[in-house]
């Protein structure tokens, strides 16, 4: 045994008795377990978080049935204490459209990503919300396929390299991005349209606000309500996790702009 | 309940309702649109939904949700609505759902689609072919039955034939029986901390962070699947097999005409046997084996190239040679509607096997 004689002891504020703090608790009571298999940095689970908190304070837990599409996300489709559809790759706002006739007491909302909504499934979103159908759909737009590794989605900015645009994005070879939450705000049937961001807390915060306008909306029965979210791909974009947050604001959000759309008048 | 003259797609609409059905979408394609509109009219009288959905891949969808609440539902198409279907159809089996599935086909070639799953991975579908419309609406009430016993799609596989066709009609309630609903979806188990899940990733959320595991679910579905085909009783009709040399195998309307030929043909003292094959998956074997244990020879007759041929040369293991007597018969517009399907054309193919 080595003696610590002579050792300078750093002093603390308070003696060091402090029970450690557990990923569980500040993890939220409708997710089930602390962790998660998505990269570090990713902006996805922060978006999951708001949306699953928001379902809480609003009460509505034992009439929720969320319909998951295909992408990292997925993930967690696996591990939320609230009632799961899991759908195909692009197919989740049908599916969310046939639970919510047949069970018209159900809250209803859809997870799915940009490559998800935006390319294998646009005409689903927008026929569901020229549909007016009483549905929330929340779209993890990070510009990239984040599950296949980077690579272009319909939402990809101009210049952004991705894993099959190896020198940027640019419109005469690979066309020009979709900004989907502005097209579904000039569809009649939308009532709530808003795009928010988790690049920093100020957005997250604002995504919160716009994520509980959305499911209010769809309480009050106003008709088709949608967030898009920007969130962190450090992996498909290629940029150090540290960077990911400054990239979402100078690049994304430059182009799918941050706000909300859409509000119709609360009755 | 009396007896009522119905068209085969209204009869086939009234037999989804009587069986319980309070969900369908569908998209527009002859010969099932007829199906669609009536079930557009009918539905909402009994606090069902109907979709016109905007396309057979949201049809599909809108089906799947409702299905996934436990609704008894249905949706359908014609083969190219089916093939766009094929992709969910394929999920919806591994997310182990109950859907009744209309094909009412352009003639017989969707035979391989329907039978041998027109999707990707390892399920099976059970699949009925009724030959007219009051067989329609028994094999209508089956479906609902077996769909939700098994928890697996029902197809039922209709043609312009059936459609069109009107005929006498009695409805009789079907005898329902309760099924455990404990897995459908409607919000509340949410908090329980046993959330229900519906996917075809997995039965159940393992609540860890490692996600779904394939290997288990599909084992699990794969069991599943055999059990139900240990379980479903494969249908045949047969008729005049008593010492028939040659049996002709046809499924389907078709079957009507060919039965025609075959009794015409009994009437002239040929000795020829009919077997019709009434669940085209699981496939009555046994009994097409067993109608044509003493024949010479065996026919068939398909609306198409040559697809349930395969099946007939399984069931009778090369204990006699099976000759083909079908082909593609259609009208200008493809319809379906078979020139062939005339007992003259048909007794001539039939006498020349006897030449054989
Ligand atoms: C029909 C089909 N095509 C392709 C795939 C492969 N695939 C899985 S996830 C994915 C991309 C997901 O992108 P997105 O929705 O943006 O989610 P992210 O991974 O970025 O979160 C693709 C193409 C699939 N599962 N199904
Ligand atoms: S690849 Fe992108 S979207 Fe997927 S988990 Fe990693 S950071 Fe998140
Ligand atoms: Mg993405």
């Amino acid at each position: 045994m080595t003696e610590h004689d002579g050792l300078n002891i750093v002093p603390t504020g308070r003696p060091p008795s402090i029970p450690a703090t557990l990923v569980r608790d500040f993890t939220p009571d409708l997710i089930d377990v602390g962790t998660h298999h998505l990269c570090p940095g990713c902006g996805e689970p922060v978006a999951m978080r708001a949306a699953l908190e928001v379902i809480a304070e609003l009460g509505v837990v034992q009439r929720t049935v969320g319909v998951f599409g295909i992408g990292c996300y997925t993930a967690f489709s696996n591990n939320l204490d609230v009632e799961v559809l899991q759908a195909l790759h692009g197919r989740a706002p049908s599916l969310a459209t046939g639970v919510k006739r047949a069970k018209p007491g159900t809250f209803v909302f859809t997870v799915q990503g940009d490559g998800d909504m935006v390319n294998e499934g646009l005409q689903e979103v927008i026929h569901t919300a020229a549909r007016g159908e009483n549905v929330t759909c929340i779209m993890l737009n990070n510009g990239v396929f984040g599950e296949t590794g980077g690579h272009m989605t319909a939402t990809t900015v101009i210049g952004q390299r991705t894993k099959n645009t190896l020198e940027g994005r640019n419109a005469e070879d690979h066309g020009n991005p979709i900004l989907l939450a502005n097209m579904i705000a000039g569809l009649d049937g939308s009532a709530y349209v808003a795009r928010g961001a988790v690049n920093n807390a100020h957005n997250v915060a604002l995504t919160k606000q716009m994520i509980t306008a959305a499911f209010e909306s769809q309480i009050a029965r106003r008709g088709f309500s949608f967030v898009e979210i920007l969130t962190m791909c450090p992996t498909g974009w290629f940029v150090e996790t540290t960077e990911a947050p400054a990239y979402l604001g100078d690049n994304l959000a430059a182009v799918h702009q941050i706000g909300v759309l859409k509000e119709l008048a609360r009755a | 309940m009396t007896a009522r003259l119905l068209e085969g797609s209204e009869a086939i609409a009234e037999a989804m309702i009587g069986a319980g059905c309070r969900f369908f979408a569908g998209y527009p394609m002859t010969p099932f649109t007829e199906v669609l509109e009536h079930m557009a009219r009918l539905l909402p009288g009994v606090d069902g939904v109907c979709m016109n959905a905007e396309s057979e891949l949201e049809a599909i969808g809108m089906a799947w949700g409702a299905a996934a609440t436990g609704t008894p539902a249905a949706t359908g198409s014609t083969g190219q609505g089916l093939s766009l279907m094929q992709e969910s159809l394929a999920e919806i089996t591994l997310a182990r759902l109950p859907l009744v599935v209309l094909n009412m086909a352009r003639a017989q070639g969707d035979y391989f689609q329907a039978t041998r799953g027109g999707g990707h991975g390892d399920y099976r579908h059970i699949v009925l072919a009724p030959i007219d419309v009051p067989e329609a609406v028994e094999l209508v009430s089956l479906a609902f039955d077996l769909t939700f016993r098994w928890r697996n799609p029902v197809l039922v596989f209709g043609d312009y034939y059936l459609a069109h066709t009107a005929q006498s009609v009695d409805f009789r309630p079907p005898a329902r029986a309760d099924h455990d609903l404990g897995w459908a979806l409607d919000g509340r188990s949410g908090g329980s901390g046993q959330a229900k899940l519906v996917s075809p990733l997995g039965g159940f959320k393992r609540k860890d962070q490692s996600g779904y595991n394939l290997a288990t679910h599909y084992a699990s579905c794969a069991a599943a699947t055999a059990e139900m085909v240990a379980g479903v009783t494969p249908l045949a009709d047969v008729g005049f097999i008593d010492h028939a040399e040659v049996v002709v195998v046809a499924f389907g309307t078709p079957g009507r005409y060919v039965r025609a030929a075959v009794r015409a043909l009994r009437a002239d003292g040929v000795p020829v046997g009919y077997v019709r094959p009434v669940t085209l998956f699981p496939f009555p074997s046994e009994a097409v084996a067993r109608a044509c244990e003493g024949a010479r020879r065996v026919a068939v007759y398909e609306n198409n190239q040559g697809q349930m041929i395969d099946d007939v040369r399984l069931a009778v293991l090369g204990r006699s040679p099976v000759d083909f007597i079908g082909g593609l018969s259609l009208d200008s517009s493809g319809f379906g509607i078979a020139p062939d399907l005339d007992v003259q054309v048909l007794r001539a193919r039939i006498e020349e096997v006897f030449t054989k």
